[in-house]
């Protein structure tokens, strides 16, 4: 396990610029997520760490040395594919032993078995071993490929949407199984994901990115409590967050320069009222069993907010809401901190 | 299922009716391409008169004749100096014995046979090699004026190749492949090999490159990922490029007549000389024939397999 460092990194495909700009380190043993929708850059990021993609400007730093030129193969990453990517033509074992067969890595035969059949019965895919690969569940092939990466012990695991392509169970329990790996290993990892809930179960730190920039790092609390902008803000957190015009509030202590407030739930206090102080109208419950989502209209804007089942709410009820220590945001979606 | 399956047809299914059909048209098409073959194998084995004879034998003695006279060079000898011979042991010393002829020694068949065999292989061997690397690296790199160049390279084939006989032919001369192996090879090999780099494209395509980026950061070059990672799963698509190359390779025949007259020569412009005494040797051209044919059918049915996927040209992968 080694630091990564990236530094400047700049990319660009034709007109689109994939990476503008990228600095971020990566420490030792981290477990860092990067946090953002398709086309935000995180799978090119990540294809710059591996070497499969050369940066137009910047370096990448791997293990206190400048690895920017180096190719793939030299740069001791393992990397995960969003689509497998198991060798069609080999066995689950093969598939797991390539990388170890490598002429660079030279290692003994006996070795390589014993490492297979240990990462195998790790990630439970050790009854699967004489399988073609591609005769598995989706499952089965996405914890192979996980496999093929943890069989080596390189500098930087990289992973791009791992858990994508399995159905909400599946990804449950891999999750969990992820995480426990990564701590018995001491793993250093990067990994791209859009789905919240897994940046917020495995980070250490979460890097938001936006259109090819990175535009925050921070622990999951940190970018979920305070966010720099209204797209950090709305990356996390279910039901999202609710954006108002700050007008929808008059009576506010409001920083001067904040045009829209930012409402979680816990950011909200919703009591039944009376038509006279009444600002919203529930329109809407959903029921999820142990919570209700809320749906509220205020002057024509829809609030969505958790409640709890036995608040007694339903439709047509008129409510009074009242923001408590909630987020503000500038005329161009900057945080202002109060 | 059997029960609705009349009333209610499978668009994929096809009815009974139309297998019957299908299955009838293409034993009636098998059976009117095979009449050719059938002929030339059983006019192979037939004795010279038999094999011109008018309305043509069906049943006849079959005779060995034809395959000893593709073999070896005969001379007819008077019947006072065959008895001064001793007895022939072989059989078909025996068989030319009762013509009065004598063995003299082994004909060029052999030597034309072993020809075609290198020069086809070669050429097989040559063109997919190259094929196969240069539809690599259409296929995964950015090359300038690429279009343009695979434009090229197909329309090396708009023409029929015999139109550049000619200048070939002086070029060869010149250089001194004329009758030569290599020089076949080579002319062989620039035939294909556009073939070659169009099948192979369209296969390698189809390979993902995840698998090549996966390979390279297990820890392996680019070479090394090709050969362990694309190649394996190319083979389909390499064979069926080999045996449409082989194929061509193997049946050229109009370049052969015009460029190799002696030690470079392949089977067929030699196995139509076949002269015998008294017109044309039917029977040893169709022995020559016959045994032209088998390389290619064991070469074809060896690889079979992977043809019936490869000729799909990879529609149906994964």
């Amino acid at each position: 396990m080694a630091e990564v460092i990236l530094s400047g990194l700049h990319k660009a495909f034709g007109q689109t610029k994939a990476i503008q700009d990228v600095s971020l380190t990566i420490g030792d043993g981290e477990f860092i997520v990067l946090l953002g929708p398709t086309g935000a850059g995180k799978t090119t990021l990540l294809r710059l760490v591996a070497g499969l993609e050369q940066p137009d400007a910047g370096t990448v730093a791997i293990g206190g040395w400048d690895a920017t030129t180096t190719p793939p193969s030299d740069r001791d990453v393992a990397f995960v594919f969003q689509q497998y990517s198991l060798y069609p033509h080999l066995t689950v074992y093969e598939n797991l032993a390539f990388p170890l067969r490598s002429p660079i890595r030279a290692m003994k035969e006996a070795d390589i078995d014993a490492k297979v059949r240990e990462i195998a019965a790790l990630v439970r895919i050790d009854d699967k071993l004489n399988n073609q690969a591609t005769r598995l569940s989706g499952g089965q092939m996405q914890r192979v490929a996980i496999a093929r990466a943890l069989v080596r012990s390189p500098s930087i695991y990289l992973m791009d949407e791992p858990l994508s392509s399995l159905d909400a169970k599946l990804r449950g329990d891999l999750r969990v199984e992820l995480k426990r790996i990564q701590t018995v290993l001491g793993a250093t990892i990067l990994y791209v994901t859009h789905d919240q809930i897994e940046a917020m179960t495995l980070a250490t730190r979460i890097g938001v990115m936006d259109r090819g920039q990175l535009v925050q790092v921070g622990t999951p609390r940190e970018i979920y409590t305070d966010p720099v902008n209204m797209y950090v803000a709305s990356r996390l957190g279910m039901p999202a967050i609710n954006f108002l015009p700050l007008s929808v509030f008059p009576g506010l202590s409001a920083p001067s320069a904040a045009k829209t407030i930012g409402l979680r739930t816990e950011h909200l206090k919703i009591a039944r009222s009376d038509s006279a102080s009444a600002m919203g109208k529930v329109t809407w419950v959903e029921h999820l069993g142990d919570q209700d989502y809320l749906h509220i209209d205020v002057q024509n804007h829809d609030v969505v907010t958790l409640s709890d089942p036995d608040s007694g709410l339903k439709t047509g009820d008129m409510v009074r809401l009242t923001p408590a220590l909630p987020l503000y945001f500038d005329g161009a979606g900057n945080r202002v901190r109060a | 299922m059997s029960a609705r399956s009349s009333t209610a047809h499978s668009v994929v299914e096809p009815s009974s009716t139309s297998k019957l059909v299908a299955s009838v048209l293409v034993v009636v098409y098998a059976l009117v391409t095979m009449i050719p073959l059938f002929w030339i194998v059983v006019t192979s084995l037939k004795s010279p008169p038999d094999s011109i004879s008018y309305p043509p034998k069906i049943v006849f003695t079959p005779t060995i004749e034809g395959y000893c006279n593709l073999f070896t060079n005969q001379t007819r000898q008077t019947p006072e100096f065959l008895a001064t011979l001793p007895p022939a042991t072989t059989a078909c010393e025996k068989v030319t014995r009762e013509r009065n002829m004598v063995i003299v020694g082994p004909s060029n068949f052999t030597k034309r046979f072993f020809n075609s065999l290198v020069i086809a292989f070669g050429s097989t061997a040559l063109s997919v090699f190259l094929g196969t690397i240069a539809a690599y690296g259409f296929s995964r790199f950015k090359v300038p004026l690429k279009d343009d160049l695979l434009f090229f390279i197909l329309s090396t084939r708009m023409m029929p190749p015999i139109a550049v006989a000619i200048p070939i032919y002086l070029m060869y001369r010149e250089l001194g492949l004329s009758d030569t192996k290599i020089g076949m090879i080579l002319l062989y090999t620039a035939v294909n090999v556009s073939l070659a780099v169009w099948l192979l494209k369209g296969f390698i395509d189809e390979i993902p490159r995840e698998y090549e980026e996966a390979a390279m950061i297990d820890g392996y070059t680019r070479l090394q990922a090709f050969r362990k990672v694309v190649l394996p799963q190319a083979t389909t698509g390499i064979v069926a490029t080999a045996i449409f190359c082989m194929i061509f390779a193997w049946n050229e025949y109009a370049f052969a007549v015009l460029l190799t007259s002696g030690d470079a020569q392949p089977a067929p412009p030699f196995i139509p000389t076949i002269i015998g005494e008294g017109g044309m040797d039917w029977p040893a051209v169709g022995a020559g024939t016959t045994l032209f044919l088998i390389p290619i059918l064991v070469f074809t049915i060896l690889l079979r397999k992977h043809l019936l996927r490869g000729i799909t040209f990879g529609a149906v992968r994964k």
